[in-house]
């Protein structure tokens, strides 16, 4: 039951906590020395609205914090993304992360390692190594994770129509390292519905998909229990094009989907909605932002309650990755990104993130370099030890503003739900291309006003300079490609082909049946297979998506 | 041909990078600008680019790519176009390409780089300028060059 005044939360739901675990400071004070309580609410009575719509922090509807004493207890995990060239190159920069004080991976793989071909295939060139690290076999992976202990850090691994295979191959890995698999922590992205209405990097139809979406709820429920099982995430969707209450609407949707085809499959609501997270952006408008992640905790609180009743408190509660706004860089004046960097990662803070991304200033212009992806890890830091904000819990809550704004988006949000329900849900919807039409419709009405100057972007369409060009951009070597082919080639050889034959006829015939298909993939992994074989095999079972065009 | 007929654009992205908020707007725009727009959707290769660009009989190509695998395919494309007798199509492209690699494709026979703050309209003008002096003159259209300086 929710408290219904600030002494009964104290001592129901604070106290509970603060017996366990310890916050960072005995006392935390402003800097002129007055005591920072660790919430603030209205004056007793705060009257039934209060109660029911904000409420208070680790309580339903969790409008204010998902934990107690939010980042009073523990910081966010600061999770910079980064991976590019090779396993070798990008397993350097983690380390380098780590070493600098970051507290948990996130791993950016290359797009054909995300859409199931190996680096040596036709459709592959020019692409190894590119935008992310390229993993054929669990050879690559062990590379990639040399000395990092699997125990310990927590990885994020932005990966979807490969994400089985790329999570069987952790899951070796953290076998090989010793660890059991009830020690693995973290998550997959996992999210294949965002990837036709924005991203692109699908490979099978729905319904196949979200069979494997489902397998690995099912697996990992069972045997990888603190793993996020899915990232259901509306930073795409934002990135490309819509606008706050869309991306609410849409990622809502989107987990209504996967919700209900786990349900479909049997599982208990309360057996897998605890593995469900959530990404989103983080954008320059500071206060609308951090409505936003108030509406989101709020929104999907009353979905998981009311709609698929759930029990669990811990089923109810939203817990989001946020990333800063990657079309907010500008290639124009790049230290300007620094400062809108802060503003966004200031939104995720006051908006109770779990974890953060900051992005780097030359990123409009290539990967980041060593030194920026430094920078943006010290804003966090800054932001962290030296602000304050991070003091005291929802420290926007009760500003007339941000509860209008809170209101107001999950009214319009909800708006969205109901039509895209009325439609017969996300897949019927996507059908349609109603996503992507009211996407593009967003984003090309903000391309109009940037263009008409009633959007201003400094350094872009105002108060313009002319710079020399950035040096120092980060570019990977051509070489590389070759490289990597190589060492694919290698394995193909070196490995036993019996064995891998065997196990991915194994998984053709599990993909053919019913039968979760995680263990088929854990074998074909373990046997050195490749991303593109194993790929290879589910389109030959599944089938491929038709790329549709809506414009 | 009479330079009343509008302008036909095939936009494409070619690889695999999936992003086409950029094409999507360029396309709308270019269509609203009075041309005649394919938009090709994600995952092109060379091959189908320039096979949709003859089947479309397009003068322009407009290829948006942000996956740094630029060097790669566009090239593949101006090869092919040449092989089909398509040079005389005015190939732009749009995305994040470093300077160095901008030189490289303008060397190469590609006629203008838009980096990430172009606008629609100076795209548009850049096509129909080009076009204009293609129909009024034999060869190639010029390049303003301007472009790339204020893109880079």
């Amino acid at each position: 039951m929710p408290s219904s005044n600030k002494e009964q939360w104290r001592k129901e739901t604070l106290d509970p906590l603060l017996a366990r675990a310890r916050e960072r400071k005995q006392r935390f004070e402003t800097d002129s020395g007055i005591e920072v309580e660790p919430l603030y609410t209205p004056e007793e009575p705060a009257g039934a609205e209060y109660t029911e719509k904000v409420g208070f922090p680790g309580e339903y509807p969790f409008t204010r914090g998902v934990q107690p004493n939010m980042h009073r207890g523990r910081l966010w995990t600061m999770r910079q993304y980064a991976g590019f060239a090779s396993a070798e190159e990008s397993n350097r920069r983690f380390r380098y992360l780590l070493e600098h004080g970051q507290t948990g991976l996130s791993i950016a793989f290359d797009l054909p390692t995300q859409i199931g071909y190996d680096s040596d295939h036709q459709l592959a060139r020019g692409e190894v190594g590119k935008v992310g690290v390229p993993i054929d076999t669990l050879g690559d992976m062990e590379v990639l994770l040399e000395g990092i202990p699997l125990d310990r850090v927590s990885t994020s691994m932005t990966i979807n129509s490969t994400a089985s295979i790329l999570l069987a191959m952790y899951i070796a890995v953290g076998k090989r390292q010793g660890v059991e698999l009830g020690q693995l922590n973290g998550t997959i992205q996992n999210d294949i519905l965002k990837e036709y209405i924005a991203r692109g990097t699908y490979i099978y139809p729905p319904a196949p998909s979200m069979r494997l979406v489902t397998d690995v709820f099912h697996y990992c429920a069972r045997k990888v229990p603190r793993w996020n099982t899915i990232s259901i995430s509306g930073y795409h969707m934002r990135e490309a094009g819509a606008t706050a209450v869309q991306e609410l609407a849409f990622t809502f949707a989107n987990a209504i989907a996967y919700v209900e085809a786990a349900l479909e499959t049997g599982l208990d609501v309360d057996g897998f909605a605890g593995g469900l997270s959530f990404f989103f952006v983080s954008q320059n408008n500071l206060l609308e932002e951090v409505a936003k992640f108030r509406a989101a905790r709020r929104m999907w609180a009353r979905i998981m309650r009311e709609r698929f009743h759930a029990r669990e408190p811990r089923s109810w509660m939203l817990r989001f990755h946020a990333q800063t706004a990657g079309v907010s860089l500008t290639a124009q004046q790049p230290e300007n990104n620094v400062v809108r960097t802060t503003i966004q990662a200031l939104a995720a803070i006051l908006g109770g993130a779990q974890s953060l991304h900051v992005n780097s200033k030359d990123e409009a212009l290539g990967l980041p370099t060593e030194e920026s992806v430094q920078l943006s890890l010290r804003t966090q830091q800054v932001l962290a030890h030296e602000s304050g904000v991070s003091d005291t819990v929802d420290s926007l809550g009760g500003s007339h503003y941000v509860e209008h704004l809170t209101d107001e988006l999950e009214r319009q949000a909800l708006r969205y739900i109901d039509t895209i329900d009325d439609m017969g849900g996300t897949l019927a919807a996507l059908g349609h291309g109603y996503q992507m039409r009211e996407i593009q419709e967003a984003a090309f009405k903000h391309q109009r006003e940037v263009e008409e100057k009633q959007r201003i972007i400094v350094g872009v369409n105002e108060y313009v300079t002319e710079e020399p060009p950035l040096q120092n951009i980060l570019r990977v070597d051509p070489q590389q490609e070759r490289r990597q082919v190589e060492r694919l080639l290698k394995v193909r050889r070196e490995r036993d082909n019996g064995a891998v034959t065997s196990a991915l006829k194994q998984l053709e015939e599990v993909a053919r049946g019913t039968e979760n298909t995680m263990p088929a993939i854990v074998e074909c992994v373990e046997a050195y297979a490749t991303v593109g074989e194993i790929s290879d095999v589910l389109r030959s079972v599944f089938g491929e998506q038709v790329h549709s065009v809506v414009v | 041909m009479t330079s009343t007929n509008p302008i036909r654009v095939l936009v494409a992205k070619p690889g695999l990078d999936g992003h086409d908020r950029g094409a999507k707007v360029i396309a709308r725009a270019l269509r609203d600008a009075g041309m005649e727009v394919v938009y090709t959707g994600i995952r092109q290769t060379p091959q189908m680019i320039v096979e949709t660009a003859f089947q479309e009989d397009v003068s322009v190509i407009g290829l948006s790519i942000l996956s740094g695998a630029h060097m790669e395919l566009i090239p593949q494309i101006l090869t092919g176009l040449k092989e089909r007798g398509m040079e005389e199509v005015m190939v732009i492209i749009g995305g994040i390409i470093p300077n160095e690699d901008q030189a490289a494709l303008l060397e190469m026979g590609v006629a203008g780089v838009f980096g990430p703050g172009a606008s629609t309209e100076e795209i548009g003008t850049f096509i129909k300028e080009g076009i204009a002096g293609a129909r009024t003159s034999v060869g190639p259209p010029k390049r303003s060059g301007k472009s790339q300086e204020k893109d880079g």
